[in-house]
């Protein structure tokens, strides 16, 4: 083993490295995403058992399940929007290893989205937190903590996750702005949030309609969603591990998502 | 055209095998039984019976077909007669008649069922199609319901009082405490009839018969047979049989014994003045009430006058089912419909067992059966004679 | 009059419940057009072709001049009470347990004065022989029709007569589980059970996140509960019927997906898919996880388990290809829901299949009227509870295939294939 692998080995033995794991349970109650009921429409998590240790299999436990690509704590590819359908390697199974993993920096938009369900990451929000803590390095993963999984990991409130009313969801996201200037600017590897899609529940009013889904996925870049755990993350220095199932021209993948972060 | 008498037929050996509540034996059992007796107290040979009427509900599957090869027999005339409580009656005319033809020359008349503690649920089920489709299904799961609604409306179309139907049972009681076959040992008092639990009302429980095991039967042949024999006989003065009379009365107030009643007197020679008994088919007292009615013992309607005038006992006036009959006896499935013909031959011919009825000559018998719907469908009677 | 029902108490946790039985069940094959008719509420007697005489009990030919031309008759069933007993004691075990019970026989009205005499269970109301009364076929507990003679008018209280309630599956006092009160006539149907005094009502939100503006109106009911059930997933369903399913009396499957649309209107079997997991699983899903239940309390005291009421459509019957798809899981779950008409019958309790006509929702838009208001379909509901019966199609477009439908099945068919209907 390289020495370098060695230390990372020593490092997660000895608990100098933690794993932090950003994945929410699968479940059959999990929200999925709504969309007007005339169009296709993605298939929620169903599990059922095949036999547990009863008549079906007396000595084993196994379950199928079934949902669509996009269920859970999720990824998305490139091939996922309109706007990057024709790049190459833009699917899952076709994506290049090497964006397996890759460092993240969080932004902490806690506050702003308790007082505003519809609150809007700008350019300006990230500039201002670049002052604070270094420029987005290229490459990294930007994802949005907003602290939204709490309703789902500590109220089990999947109303006030989706928070929907009769206008549509209400759920914080970036703005137009904010995407361009990671996409073109920083050149980041993909945006992640804890709410149910990348964009702002409200994304549909933007111009263009859902503008990270389309400047993001435009550009070749990836998209994480349903993550929850950010809090345990270090605004900047986390490694994360996203890699989704090898899915033929998978648009996205539900996933493991975990991060590797080194204990100060 | 006037119809063949019945001269020169005899009926004689009546056999009562003893009843007993429930029996783990099958009717093939019961009916062997009897037929056995019947033979050992004619004194002849097995194959000297030739001719045989069989009745019984609890030979299913078989009939008196498979019960032949059961009991290997090899007689030249058999029939089969599910007519329950008319059995009695229909098996001496049909016999009689193969006799008088030459087609047989002693024919066996046996009725016999056994009684498992399920088996009369299990029976009533399968009774009748009309039955099964619509009493069944009315909540009594067997005649009682159907008896119970023509009981209510008898009593009040005829002024019939609850104390009518007490007297005759008290009556059949006593006779039974005298004959030994009977289940029933203990005297009942009108009291005790009128405060005995309801069962369907206005039926409550001594109206109803108890159903049990057990097995009749008797021997028809020429009267030179039986004098060769030495047999004591009786002879048939008249008989008749009718069935699903009058089917648009819509409750069946009336028997259809009406219909036919002055042929069956006339033939007879006899009127109901020289009746010196009578075996009235007796599952329920209301039964038994409607036959004296339309055989003529009185006017339809004075039944009730009727019942209180006359003491039904074996030494009063018009002892009635003087074995006690199926209220007391009780009811061996189809041999009930020979109960009052078995008894009617023992005591024409001097074979009464223990409960004689003084200086008996022509005695009355009837029978009723088959509650197919929510009536009796068949009704006959014979009136017997002393043998010369 | 009747004594109205009291709310019956609560149940004594330590006592056994009963466990059900049926009144006899068997019926000779001829007998079965009389409970055909009863299923659908009507009371019918063989009649002659030949010479018109009424033929009680049910056979093969007239008991008046031999003719074997009987056919199926409504009836007005008015005659006259001329016999009547209680029992008291009974051999039949579902009896046994209701002891003591009245029955009669009634002389039918006729033309000629030939009736014929029918025995018959005897509303409470009905007085002493003689008198009138009207006859009417009833599906009893075994599912089976039986005739009950009812008043000659209207009594106070007719449904509460507990020898009646026997035939009827009324909602009053009993504990209801709708399992959609997202749409428009999941809550009609709840509020019309209120109305119907219901016990309780327990009202299924799937997707509780999706908006459903007339649930929380429910919410202003006393005896409404809004709890999670989503008939697509077996989970929702087991962890419902773990918390509610021993005190269900009667389900409402009101879940229903529908989409217009039938072969070459998608590329996909995704729609259909969803049409036949809501409308075919989603009941299969609610009679393995209710029906055990449902079965072993069907002798439950006056409020037992009773029925359980399948909201299908008229398409189940043939299909209508504009919404092709969607008739094809509703005709599915027709067959599965006479399977588990067999299997709850078993114990008495009592499968209830309603077929609308198009109602006036979303996904009806572009058919041309009669549509059906969701109240009418409720009601037709809650009739079809009061009344016991198995079949009901409400509206004019349902009643007019259902005729179609009986006279030629194929002819029905051709029709929708040319565009006829
Ligand atoms: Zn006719």
């Amino acid at each position: 083993m390289s020495a370098l692998l060695n230390t990372l080995a020593t490092a997660l033995s000895g608990g100098n490295v933690r794993i932090v794991d950003l994945t929410q349970t699968l479940s059959p109650d999990f929200p999925a995403i709504v969309l007007p009921p005339e169009m296709g429409q993605s298939q929620p998590f169903r599990q059922e058992a095949i036999s547990k240790y009863d008549d079906r299999g007396p000595g084993w436990y196994w379950n199928n399940f079934t949902l669509g690509e996009h269920t859970g704590t999720h990824f998305d590819a490139p091939i996922h929007w309109v706007s990057g359908r024709d790049l190459p390697n833009n699917a899952v199974d076709t994506m290049p290893a090497a964006h397996f993993m890759a460092p993240a920096c969080v932004l902490d938009c806690t506050k702003e989205s308790a007082e505003n369900p519809d609150f809007l990451l700008t350019a300006e929000w990230i500039k201002a937190w670049e002052a604070k803590h270094g420029q987005i390095p290229k490459g990294a993963w930007v994802l949005m903590r907003t602290g939204w999984s709490k309703h789902l990991t500590d109220r089990n409130d999947a109303v006030a996750y989706q928070n929907m009313d009769a206008t549509g969801q209400h759920t914080p996201g970036p703005d137009t702005e904010a995407v361009l200037f990671l996409v073109k600017e920083r050149d980041v590897i993909g945006f992640g949030t804890e709410t149910i899609g990348t964009d702002a529940g409200q994304g549909f009013h933007l111009k263009p309609p859902y503008p990270c889904h389309y400047y993001m996925h435009g550009a070749g870049k990836y998209g994480l969603q349903c993550l929850t755990n950010l809090d345990q993350l270090p605004t900047t220095g986390a490694m994360i591990v996203a890699a989704p199932l090898k899915l033929r021209q998978g648009s996205g993948s539900p996933l493991r998502v975990f991060a590797l972060v080194e204990e100060a | 055209m006037k119809r063949k008498d019945y001269s020169g037929i005899a009926v004689a050996v009546p056999v009562t095998i003893p009843y007993v509540r429930y029996s783990t034996h099958e009717a093939h059992w019961w009916l062997a039984r009897v037929l056995r007796e019947l033979i050992q107290g004619a004194g002849i040979k097995k194959s000297d019976i030739d001719g045989l009427c069989v009745s019984s509900f609890s030979l299913v599957p078989d009939t008196a077909v498979g019960l032949m090869q059961h009991l290997g027999m090899s007689p030249r005339w058999l029939d089969h007669i599910p007519m329950g409580g008319a059995s009695g009656v229909v098996a001496m005319r049909r016999a009689a008649r193969a006799v008088q033809a030459g087609d047989a020359s002693i024919v066996a008349c046996i009725a016999g069922d056994t009684n498992h503690v399920a088996s009369f649920r299990l029976m009533l089920g399968g009774f009748s199609a009309f039955a099964r489709d619509a009493t069944f299904p009315y909540g009594a799961g067997g005649p009682n319901g159907s008896f119970a609604m023509i009981t209510d409306a008898y009593m009040r179309r005829y002024n019939v009082k609850r104390e009518d139907f007490a007297k005759l049972c008290v009556a059949q009681r006593d006779n039974a405490l005298k004959f030994p076959h009977a289940l029933f040992k203990k005297p009942l008092t009108i009291e005790e009839y009128m405060n005995a639990r309801p069962i369907a009302d206005p039926l409550h429980l001594f109206d109803c018969v108890m159903p049990c095991a057990g097995a009749e039967g008797y021997l028809v042949m020429s009267a030179e047979k039986a004098a060769e024999l030495g047999l004591k006989s009786a002879r048939i003065l008249s008989t008749i049989e009718r069935h699903n009379a009058m089917p648009d009365d819509p409750m069946q107030l009336t028997g259809g014994w009406v219909l036919d009643r002055d042929e069956f007197y006339g033939m007879a020679g006899v009127t109901t003045k020289d009746i010196d008994f009578i075996q009235t088919y007796d599952d329920y007292p209301v039964i038994a009430l409607m036959q004296m009615e339309d055989l003529g013992f009185c006017a339809k309607g004075e039944g009730s006058a009727f019942v209180q005038s006359n003491s039904f006992t074996l030494d009063g006036t018009l002892p009635a089912n003087t074995s006690g009959g199926q209220l007391s006896v009780g009811q061996a499935g189809a041999a009930g419909g020979y109960i009052g013909m078995v008894e009617t031959i023992r005591q024409l011919t001097g074979q009464a067992l223990g409960n004689p009825v003084p200086d008996a000559e022509i005695g009355l018998v009837s029978g009723f059966g088959m509650i197919n719907y929510d009536r009796g469908i068949c009704t006959g009677a014979a009136i017997l004679a002393k043998g010369d | 009059m009747a004594n109205p029902l009291n709310r019956p108490s609560r149940k004594n946790p330590i006592v056994k419940t009963r466990l059900p039985t049926l009144p006899p069940t068997t019926r000779g094959r001829f007998a079965l057009g009389l409970t055909a008719a009863a299923t659908e509420g009507r009371f019918e007697l063989q009649v002659c072709a030949d010479c018109g005489a009424v033929q009680y009990p049910p056979r093969e030919a007239c008991n008046q001049c031999l003719s074997v031309e009987l056919k199926w008759t409504p009836q007005s069933g008015a005659g006259e009470l001329i016999a009547t007993t209680v029992l008291h004691h009974s051999n039949d075990l579902f009896y046994r347990d209701r002891m003591p019970w009245r029955i009669g026989m009634v002389r039918l009205d006729a033309a000629n004065d030939k009736g014929p005499s029918v025995v018959a269970h005897l509303h409470g109301d009905v007085g002493e022989a003689p008198s009138r009364v009207r006859l009417t076929a009833r599906l009893d507990r075994s599912g089976q029709a039986v005739i009950y003679a009812l008043p000659e008018k209207e009594t106070p209280n007719m449904a509460d007569d507990p020898q009646y309630r026997e035939t009827t599956c009324d909602p009053k006092f009993r504990k209801v589980l709708v399992t959609d009160g997202k749409t428009a006539l999941g809550q009609a149907v709840v509020k019309a059970l209120a109305a119907a005094g219901a016990d309780l009502i327990w009202v299924g939100q799937a997707e509780p996140w999706k908006m459903s503006p007339g649930l929380d109106k429910l919410r202003e009911f006393p005896q409404v509960a809004i709890v999670p059930l989503d008939v697509t997933d077996a989970d929702s369903v087991n962890k419902l019927a773990a918390e509610i399913g021993g005190k269900v009396d009667i389900v409402v499957n009101t879940a229903e997906l529908h989409r217009s649309g039938g072969i070459g209107d998608r590329d996909n079997t995704d729609t259909a898919r969803r049409e036949m997991d809501v409308n075919y699983f989603g009941l299969l899903r609610l009679g393995q996880s209710f029906g055990g239940a449902m079965k072993f309390r069907a002798a439950d005291g006056q409020s037992s388990a009773v029925a359980w009421v399948n909201l299908l459509s008229i398409y189940a019957l043939s299909n209508f290809a504009p919404h092709g798809t969607y008739s094809a899981s509703k005709a599915a779950a027709l067959s599965l829901s006479q399977c588990l008409r067999t299997e709850l019958g078993a114990a008495g309790v009592r499968v209830i299949n309603v077929f609308p006509g198009p109602i006036d929702d979303e996904w009806n838009q572009l058919l041309p009227p009669p549509k059906l208001g969701a109240s009418v379909v409720a009601s037709a509901i809650v009739k079809a509870l009061k009344d016991g019966v198995e079949d009901v199609y409400p509206g004019d477009v349902a009643q007019e295939w259902l005729t179609k439908y009986r006279e030629n099945p194929k002819v029905l068919e051709l029709e929708l294939r040319g565009g006829g209907m």
